[in-house]
């Protein structure tokens, strides 16, 4: 399990600035599929991190939220890297990236209904049983929906779940995107969650755009700060949940690693002060 | 709407909306739907552009984008290993009407994706220069002699001066120095984790191909000359020792015959 503390993700441009820093975030968090090579400067790079921090191993290409099956021999790759670095947590979506033999570099939306829970629960169970370890699922950004869907999102999620016993890895970010999107009270979705499955957070900046209807479109973006109302829900969601492992993500648009330690102290800070209202209440 | 719909939507820019997908009252599908267009589009036009900096260089950012999205549109990535979603870049290239006019670009996109596989590729010692030297010293066991390449070694054979016109791109030599039309051999490998280019003799380059076969040294030697009758073999064994390219030299015992 991952530390309650907040971590950044490695990016291989920061490698000479991660290794110079005064000090180092609780953990940092990785594109599974960004290590899937056999050597060389990026293994370097996660091996020097593991030996000083605890590691996240985040797939993107499982396609868990897939009608097809899971891609037997990617697993396996996945499972090659987990068991060469084992990671304190392995994250997916739920959400699906290849279909027909095309991989799309991106995760698009799951219709929820009772066919497709099944599916999703039969893939989680398969990576779970490969990894032989507890999967974390995130929930998704998504700017579409379906009419066929039979349940909303954290019904469906509560069920795999329930079902499959994984974690919730809660992209706080992704929620506030969602729910603008779809036009709904992010505060019900949150508080509609299993938020006591909830094994680490995610916080990232998205792109505000203005939909046809003139109301605000929420793009995922992951290349800026986390804007103040993702921070506010952070903030509300804390007491309850407790200190959780935390990561600001940002992919697109680097800034210099200090910036991102910034951010990552940014949510140490509000991690500290949950821990000590804790303490005094015990 | 099952996901080989979804799919194909996404990757049909210009077409409509497929019916059952549900948005916000009065927002447009269309308009959603975009969103995931430009996120599949984008996002593989920028990995390219981050992979193929020179070919880039070479066509301008405009150009580059362009014929990057075509090659998404015909060669959709099949696995989710980004790292090797360029090597069928250089084959589209080839075959790019409009970038007829630079013939050396889809030579150069081969180089740079050397580069991308050398970066990832698996971690081996190499030999030193006195092991290299002290096995060739010995005249009478040479047609046993065997080498093995590091995991990240790869050559390319151009009719254009490939590591000339890389290297004079990265700031390493004059671009006004450069006859690009000059056959020329390039060796990629990784010596203290850096990847690096070294100019050949494109014999040099093709005797590398041949040792990735398992050819003992002099066999694939006389291979590589009997195509190119300008050079000596000690140019090009000069040229494999100094790019840093083999993992073990050795005869084989008897055990191994």
């Amino acid at each position: 399990m991952l530390p309650p503390g907040a971590g950044v993700s490695l990016k291989h441009a920061h490698c000479a600035q991660v290794r110079a820093a005064p000090a180092l975030p609780a953990f940092f968090e990785v594109h599974a599929e960004n290590y899937l090579g056999a050597g060389g400067p990026g293994h370097r790079m996660l091996t020097w991190v593991r030996e000083r921090r605890p590691l996240s191993l985040h797939g993107v290409g499982l396609s868990i939220g897939g009608e097809e099956p899971i891609d037997a021999r990617h697993l396996e790759r996945i499972a090659a890297l987990v068991e060469r670095y084992e990671p304190a947590a392995f994250s997916e979506h739920l959400a699906w990236s290849a279909h027909g033999g095309v991989y799309h570099n991106d995760l698009l939306p799951v219709c929820y209904d009772a066919d497709m829970l099944a599916r999703v629960c039969r893939h989680v169970d398969q990576v779970q049983d490969r990894l032989k370890r507890r999967l974390l699922i995130e929930n998704p950004s998504t700017y579409l929906e379906f009419e066929s869907s039979t349940m909303d999102e954290p019904t469906f999620i509560s069920e795999v779940l329930a079902r499959t016993g994984c974690g919730l890895l809660l992209d706080v970010s992704n929620a506030v995107v969602s729910c603008t999107n779809h036009g709904r009270d992010v505060q019900a979705y949150l508080q509609a969650l299993p938020l006591d499955a909830v094994r680490e957070l995610h916080l990232a900046g998205h792109a505000v755009e203005t939909d046809v209807d003139g109301r605000e479109l929420l793009i995922d973006t992951h290349d800026r700060p986390v804007p103040n109302r993702v921070w506010a829900l952070y903030e509300q969601l804390l007491p309850q949940l407790g200190p959780v492992a935390t990561l600001v993500e940002w992919d697109n648009d680097l800034p210099d690693f200090a910036t991102l330690c910034r951010e990552a102290a940014a949510a140490e800070r509000r991690l500290a002060a949950v821990h000590s209202t804790l303490a005094i209440a015990t | 709407m099952n996901q080989q719909r979804f799919s194909a939507a996404v990757r049909d820019a210009g077409g409509p909306a497929p019916v059952g997908l549900r948005v916000r009252a009065e927002c447009d599908p269309l308009r959603r739907l975009d969103v995931y267009r430009n996120n599949h589009f984008a996002s593989l036009v920028a990995s390219l552009e981050d992979n193929f900096v020179v070919c880039r260089a070479l066509v301008g950012e405009p150009f580059f984008r362009e014929m990057a999205r075509a090659f998404v549109q015909s060669h959709p990535p099949r696995s989710p290993v980004l790292a090797e979603y360029g090597r069928l870049l250089p084959g589209f290239i080839d075959a790019f009407e409009p970038a007829a006019s630079v013939p050396y670009l889809a030579d150069v996109a081969r180089l740079e994706q050397l580069r991308i596989d050398a970066w990832h590729a698996g971690d081996a010692r190499l030999v030193s220069r006195s092991d290299f030297e002290r096995a060739l010293a010995s005249a009478e066991r040479l047609p046993q002699l065997r080498l093995a390449l590091h995991p990240t070694v790869g050559a390319l054979r151009s009719r254009y001066a490939i590591a000339d016109i890389w290297m004079s791109h990265q700031g390493m030599m004059p671009i006004e120095s450069v006859d690009p039309m000059v056959p020329q051999g390039a060796l990629v490998s990784r010596p203290d984790d850096v990847v690096q280019v070294t100019a050949v003799h494109p014999a040099t380059a093709l005797l590398v191909e041949t040792l990735a076969d398992a050819l003992p040294l002099a066999a694939a030697l006389e291979a590589a000359l009997n195509d190119y009758v300008d050079v000596e073999p000690g140019q090009v064994l000069t040229e494999l020792l100094q790019s840093q390219a083999v993992a073990a030299i050795g005869f084989p015992t008897e055990h191994d015959a």
